[in-house]
């Protein structure tokens, strides 16, 4: 700690739950002007992690903004946790980042070291994504929050989207799940250093790795699993791919104080905003509440969910395994039969 | 009676957590101003053995912890 603000009390809700729930947003960009361009390959009606322009045959823009209130005390770890969230738009869509800027709001009475090792950590973390900062803005707020813009290129013909699942792709998962609750214990203090610098280094990890795993295979759909935790997020996929999924829980690696916690009812007001959302879309058959829960919850800079054809998903499933946090097997995509979009099991 | 309008998660479960493990209260009423809160501290009683039933007090939830019999 290099002072004594605890920046996780500043914050009303922490990272990624802090995020707008997936129905209120609906409702507030209801009937806002859509402008269409034929260039535009992925747009803001679509629900996806970032937006694509095409700029030519050989090269697409992807842009995203993401940004929120504190999530550790240490503000280089808050800096870099939040950067790592807003690059993994980027490599959602298959892309690489390459610029950013800087999004902040800060108290005025906040001292310049722990403003200045927030940005910090935003720095690091964007040059070893081999991207860079070039500018930004910031205003004064009583509630900090940090976050980025970034833009990035992806070949317009190898833009991965939500909303290409086909049936038959295996779903394979590169972060453990959990993080929103573990977030939630350390904002109460009930979780070691241990346990918390887990947290956080999950948090920090670049979905880096996994987008350069998953280019190189047949891969349909892909989405990074952040505010509205895995059925948030995998029921958009199977809403925008107009097909069904299904999760076996026994896929799913859960972190396992996260299991706990969340049987001590440790969980963000997020989770309960995804579960409005997304419940009456999945059939949680006979799954325990406190696995309901941890796939609810909000994940701050969590994983990539890839959804790859199935004569791939060994090799690439062997790939992952050493080159991101946990390289899971969470389900299958398949053919739409009317009713419930996704279907948990045991 | 535990009041824990004003707070937000987690802090109003962690407040009856405390309060449980001090006393083991055979009852425990919890006044709470939002869902999240109200679902936290119910998931958390479950857990202990507590039935909980909740009823609106205008804008706010009072809670009632009754710990079941013939358990911990």
């Amino acid at each position: 700690m290099e002072n004594e603000i605890k920046l996780t009390k500043l914050a009303k809700c922490s990272g990624c739950g802090a995020k707008v729930g997936a129905g209120v947003l609906a409702q507030l960009l209801e009937d806002l002007p859509v402008r269409r361009d034929e260039n535009l390959l992925v747009g803001f009606d679509r629900s996806d992690d970032a937006s694509v322009y095409k700029i030519s045959s050989e090269l697409a823009l992807v842009q995203t903004v993401d940004f929120f209130p504190p999530v550790a005390d240490d503000p280089y770890v808050y800096g870099a946790i939040a950067a790592a969230n807003a690059l993994s738009d980027v490599y959602a869509m298959g892309g690489e980042p390459k610029l950013a800027l800087n999004v902040m709001a800060v108290p005025e009475d906040m001292p310049r070291e722990t403003v200045h090792s927030i940005l910090r950590g935003g720095y690091e973390k964007v040059y070893e994504a081999g991207a860079m900062i070039i500018g930004g803005h910031s205003i004064l707020d009583p509630e900090p929050k940090y976050g980025l813009a970034v833009t990035g290129f992806v070949h317009p013909d190898r833009v991965l989207t939500n909303s290409g699942a086909r049936p038959g792709d295996v779903l394979l998962l590169t972060k453990p799940v959990g993080i929103g609750v573990l977030v939630s214990a350390i904002k109460g203090g009930l979780t070691d250093d241990k346990t918390r610098d887990y947290a956080c280094s999950l948090m920090m990890t670049l979905n880096r790795a996994a987008r350069d795993c998953m280019v190189k295979y047949r891969v349909h759909a892909c989405t990074d699993i952040t505010g509205f935790g895995v059925l948030g997020h995998l029921l958009e996929m199977a809403q925008g791919s107009n097909a069904e999924i299904r999760l076996s829980l026994s896929g799913f690696n859960f972190i396992p104080q996260s299991i706990e916690y969340a049987r001590m009812g440790l969980l963000p007001e997020g989770m309960y905003r995804n579960r409005d959302f997304a419940e009456s879309s999945v059939e949680l058959g006979d799954v325990p509440v406190e696995y309901q829960d941890l796939l609810f919850d909000p994940q701050t800079s969590g994983g990539l969910c890839i959804a790859v054809c199935p004569e791939d998903a060994d090799a690439l499933l062997d790939e992952l395994n050493g080159n991101v946090p946990a390289a899971q097997r969470i389900g299958v995509v398949t053919a739409y039969r009317g009713g419930k979009r996704i279907l948990l099991g045991r | 009676m535990i009041d824990t309008r004003g707070y937000s998660c987690p802090v109003p479960v962690i407040m009856v957590q405390k309060e449980i493990k001090k006393s083991s209260p055979a009852e425990l009423e919890v006044l709470a101003d939002n869902r999240a809160a109200v679902e936290n501290i119910t998931r958390f009683a479950a857990n202990q053995g507590y039935e909980v039933s909740t009823a609106a007090d205008g804008s706010d939830f009072r809670l009632t912890l009754s710990k079941r019999q013939g358990r911990k």
